[in-house]
C-alpha cells in the first residue's frame, strides 16, 4: 500500500516537473512581443448587479473590438475561484491580468506570484490592500467620492428629506458585500458628509449584499422595526430597487414617503430615478473596456503609466435622469 | 417501544419538542429586542407584520427543504437543487420576455409550467445517476450543482433579466385569503407529500430502502423507482423555489439565485429531526425547521447585528440548536448539572 502510494507520488511529481519545464521552454514563443497580439487575463467578481453585467459586456466587446485575446472567467463573488482563476492565467502566461478584487485582503500572495512571473497585474474598478508595487495601475472610481456625494446631495436636501417633519433624517444603509471596497468606502464617504448636519443620523445598517433580494429582505426587516425611517442610503441601484418593492409592499410610496439615494446609474434604476421612486442617484461607471485595453496597451509598451487613474462620472437628479435615460447604453 | 405514561413525558419525547422549542426561543430574542416584533396588522386588505414576512420568506427554504427530505430519507442527497431553481427562475424570465405578450396570465402559466417540467427532467437526471448508475448521491448532484448554474447563465447570457408580468409577481408578493400566496403554495406541498407518504405506503417504502436498501430490494420494494421518484420530485420543488426567489423581485440573477439554498435545506431538514444517515423522516419537522432557518434570517436586521459578524451568529445558533438536539450531548449536560450520573436515561433507544 505504502509502496504503490509512493509510487503514484513520485510520478505526480516527474509529470509536474515535465509540465512545468514544457511551460518555461515555450515562455519565450508565447510572449506578446512575437505574435503581436496581446493576450488578456481578466477575472471578474461575478454577475451580483446590473452594473457587473454592463462591465463585464464593456470589457468583452472593446476586447474583441481591438483584437485582444481576452481569457474570461467570472469568480461568482468568491475570493477563492478568483485567485485560482489568476493562478491558471499564470500558468497559462498571458501577457497581463485584470481583475475586479471581490474583497480588499488576501491577494498579497498570488500578486507576489505574478510578479515573479512577470506578468502586470491592473485592478479594475475595486482596490486591494497589498503593496502598490505588486501591481501596475488601479483603474477605477473613488468610492469615497462616490460616498461622499451622496451625503452632500442628503445635506443639501436636508429640509425635504425630513419626510415625518419630527426634526431628525433618520437614515438606514444597506450595505454592500461586507469586506468589498465599495461597501467600506461608500460607507465611510456618506458618513464623513453627514456630519455636517446634526439631525442626520444613520439608525440601522446591514448587508443586502448587492442583491435585489438581499436588499428586499433587509429593507422589509428595517420598515418592520422602525416607523420613523426618512431616508434610505443603497451601496447599489439593485438593492434600492429591492428596497422599493420592499416599501410599496408597506403601503407606502418610495420616493416620497421614504427618500432613496443609490449609486450606479444603471438602466433599471435610472427608469426607477426617472419615474420618481429613486430621488438621487450618484453615477459609477462600469465601461471600464476602452480605458482597460489602452492602459494594458501602455503597460506593454513599457510606458509610464499612473498608478490611480480615475473613470469620468457625474450625479442624477430625477430630471437629469429624465434627459439622460434615451441615450442610456446599460 | 415503552409507553409513554403520562402527557409531559409525551411531550418530552416528541420529536419536534426541540425544533418547536428552539424556534420559541429565537421569536422570544426578538421581541425582547423589539417588542412590537410579533405585531400583525391589516394592510390594504392583508396582513402585514414580521411573522408574515417570515412566512412568506419561508417559502423558497421550506420547499426545497420538502423534496430534500425525502432524498435524505433514502440515504441520499441533493446539492444541485440551488443550481436547479436558478435554471428554473432562468428558463422562466427568458420565456416570459420572449413571449407576445409579457403580462398576460397565459404567459405567465405557461412559462412556470415548461420551467417546472425541466426541473423535473433535471430531477430525474439525478436519479438515474444514482439509481440505475449507482454514483454516490453527493457526486452525482455535485455534477448538476456545478454544471446547472452554468446553464442558467447560458439561457440568461450572464445578464440580470427583469420581467414585467403581474401574475407571475403575485407568486411571491400576492396574496389570498390575506396570507401570502407563496407560503400556501409551500404548505399545500407539503400537506400533498404528507398525504401521500402517509396515508399510502410510500412513505414505508422511502424509509425502507433508507434503512437497508438491499434488504428492501430483496423483500421485493422496487427500491430504483423509489429514489428515482425521490430525486425527480426534488427537482420539482427546487423548481417551485427558484420561480417564488425569481418573482420576489421580479427579476433573475443566475450567479445568486438560490446560491446555498442547499445548505439551507439541509440544515432545515437536519434541525427538523430527520437523520442524514437515511431511514425515518419528519415532514412537520422539516416545516418547522425551514421556518426557523427564515427566522433566523429576519433575526440578524432586527436585532442590529453587525454585517461583519452575522454568519458568525447564524453558525452560533446553528450549533447550539444542533446541541440541543444530540440525545448524548443532552446526557452529558444532565450529568454535570445534576452531579450523579443518569447515562441508562441518555442512551438512545
Amino acid at each position: 500500500m505504502v509502496k504503490k502510494t509512493l509510487v503514484a507520488a513520485t510520478a505526480i511529481t516527474l509529470s509536474t516537473f515535465a509540465l512545468t519545464s514544457c511551460g518555461s521552454s515555450d515562455a519565450a514563443s508565447d510572449s506578446a512581443s512575437d505574435d503581436g497580439k496581446i493576450t488578456m487575463g481578466f477575472a471578474q467578481v461575478g454577475a451580483e448587479s446590473g452594473w457587473r453585467t454592463a462591465n463585464t459586456k464593456s470589457i468583452q466587446d472593446t476586447a474583441k473590438d481591438e483584437g485582444i485575446d481576452l481569457k474570461f472567467t467570472d469568480a461568482q463573488g468568491k475570493q477563492e475561484n478568483q485567485i485560482a482563476a489568476i493562478r491558471s492565467y499564470i500558468q497559462q502566461k498571458v501577457d497581463v491580468i485584470a481583475f475586479s478584487p471581490v474583497v480588499e485582503t488576501g491577494f498579497d500572495a498570488v500578486l507576489q506570484e505574478a510578479k515573479a512571473a512577470d506578468i502586470p497585474v491592473i485592478l479594475t474598478d475595486r482596490a486591494v490592500d497589498a503593496d502598490p508595487s505588486l501591481y501596475k495601475t488601479f483603474l477605477g472610481s473613488d468610492f469615497v467620492v462616490e460616498g461622499e456625494r451622496a451625503g452632500d446631495w442628503l445635506v443639501e436636501n436636508a429640509k425635504d428629506s425630513d419626510v415625518n417633519g419630527d426634526g431628525k433624517i433618520n437614515v438606514v444603509q444597506l450595505e454592500g458585500t461586507t469586506g468589498a471596497a465599495p461597501a467600506i468606502d461608500r460607507a465611510e464617504g456618506f458618513a464623513e458628509k453627514i456630519k455636517a448636519d446634526d439631525s442626520i443620523e444613520v439608525t440601522a445598517s446591514q448587508t443586502g449584499d448587492f442583491t435585489r433580494d438581499g436588499g428586499k429582505q433587509v429593507m422589509e426587516s428595517f420598515l418592520q422595526s422602525d416607523d420613523s425611517i426618512d431616508v434610505v442610503f443603497a451601496h447599489n441601484d439593485d438593492m434600492g430597487l429591492g428596497a422599493i418593492e420592499a416599501i410599496e409592499a408597506a403601503g407606502l410610496e418610495p420616493g416620497k414617503d421614504i427618500k432613496i439615494i443609490t449609486i450606479d446609474a444603471v438602466k433599471d434604476g435610472m427608469q426607477a430615478l426617472a419615474d420618481g421612486k429613486i430621488n438621487f442617484i450618484v453615477e459609477c461607471n462600469p465601461l471600464l473596456g476602452p480605458q482597460l485595453m489602452d492602459l494594458a496597451q501602455k503597460v506593454l509598451d513599457g510606458e509610464e503609466v499612473p498608478e490611480r487613474v480615475l473613470t469620468d462620472e457625474s450625479t442624477f437628479t430625477q430630471d437629469e435622469a429624465k434627459a439622460a435615460l434615451p441615450d442610456r447604453q446599460y | 417501544m415503552p409507553e409513554p405514561t403520562s402527557l409531559v413525558q409525551r411531550v418530552l419525547r416528541h420529536q419536534l419538542l426541540w425544533p418547536v422549542l428552539a424556534l420559541f426561543v429565537l421569536l422570544l430574542v426578538n421581541v425582547v429586542a423589539k417588542p412590537s416584533f410579533l405585531d400583525v396588522r391589516m394592510q390594504d386588505g392583508h396582513l402585514y407584520g414580521n411573522l408574515i414576512d417570515i412566512v412568506r420568506n419561508s417559502a423558497p427554504v421550506m420547499l426545497v427543504a420538502l423534496g430534500m427530505t425525502l432524498v435524505i430519507a433514502t440515504r441520499g442527497i441533493d446539492l444541485s437543487v440551488g443550481a436547479i431553481a436558478a435554471i428554473a427562475a432562468a428558463v422562466a424570465c427568458t420565456r416570459i420576455i420572449g413571449a407576445g405578450d409579457e403580462a398576460a396570465l397565459r404567459t405567465a402559466v405557461m412559462a412556470m409550467t415548461y420551467a417546472v417540467v425541466v426541473c423535473i427532467v433535471l430531477g430525474a437526471w439525478n436519479g438515474l445517476l444514482v439509481s440505475v448508475l449507482g454514483i454516490q448521491p453527493i457526486i452525482a448532484t455535485l455534477i448538476l450543482m456545478v454544471a446547472g448554474r452554468g446553464i442558467s447563465m447560458a439561457i440568461t447570457d450572464g445578464q440580470i433579466t427583469t420581467v414585467n408580468n403581474p401574475w407571475f409577481s403575485d407568486l411571491a408578493s400576492g396574496f389570498v385569503l390575506t396570507l401570502p400566496l407563496a407560503f400556501l403554495v409551500a404548505v399545500g406541498m407539503v400537506l400533498f407529500t404528507a398525504l401521500l407518504t402517509r396515508r399510502t405506503a410510500l412513505g414505508m417504502l422511502i424509509e425502507a430502502v433508507g434503512i437497508n436498501p438491499e434488504a428492501s430490494r430483496l423483500a421485493g420494494v422496487r427500491a430504483r423507482t423509489i429514489i428515482w421518484t425521490v430525486y425527480a420530485f426534488s427537482g420539482l420543488c427546487a423548481g417551485l423555489a427558484g420561480l417564488v426567489i425569481a418573482a420576489n423581485t421580479n427579476s433573475v440573477n443566475a450567479n445568486s439565485l438560490g446560491l446555498w439554498i442547499e445548505l439551507d435545506a439541509i440544515l432545515a431538514v437536519v434541525i427538523g429531526g430527520t437523520s442524514l444517515m437515511g431511514g425515518r423522516f419528519s415532514l412537520a419537522g422539516t416545516f418547522v425547521g425551514a421556518l426557523f432557518i427564515a427566522t433566523l434570517a429576519r433575526t440578524i436586521p432586527n436585532i442590529g447585528i453587525p454585517s461583519e459578524v452575522n454568519y458568525l451568529f447564524k453558525a452560533v445558533v446553528v450549533i447550539a440548536v444542533c446541541l440541543l438536539q444530540s440525545p448524548k450531548a443532552r446526557a452529558l449536560l444532565r450529568v454535570r448539572r445534576s452531579g450523579t450520573p443518569t447515562l441508562a436515561n441518555g442512551a438512545p433507544a
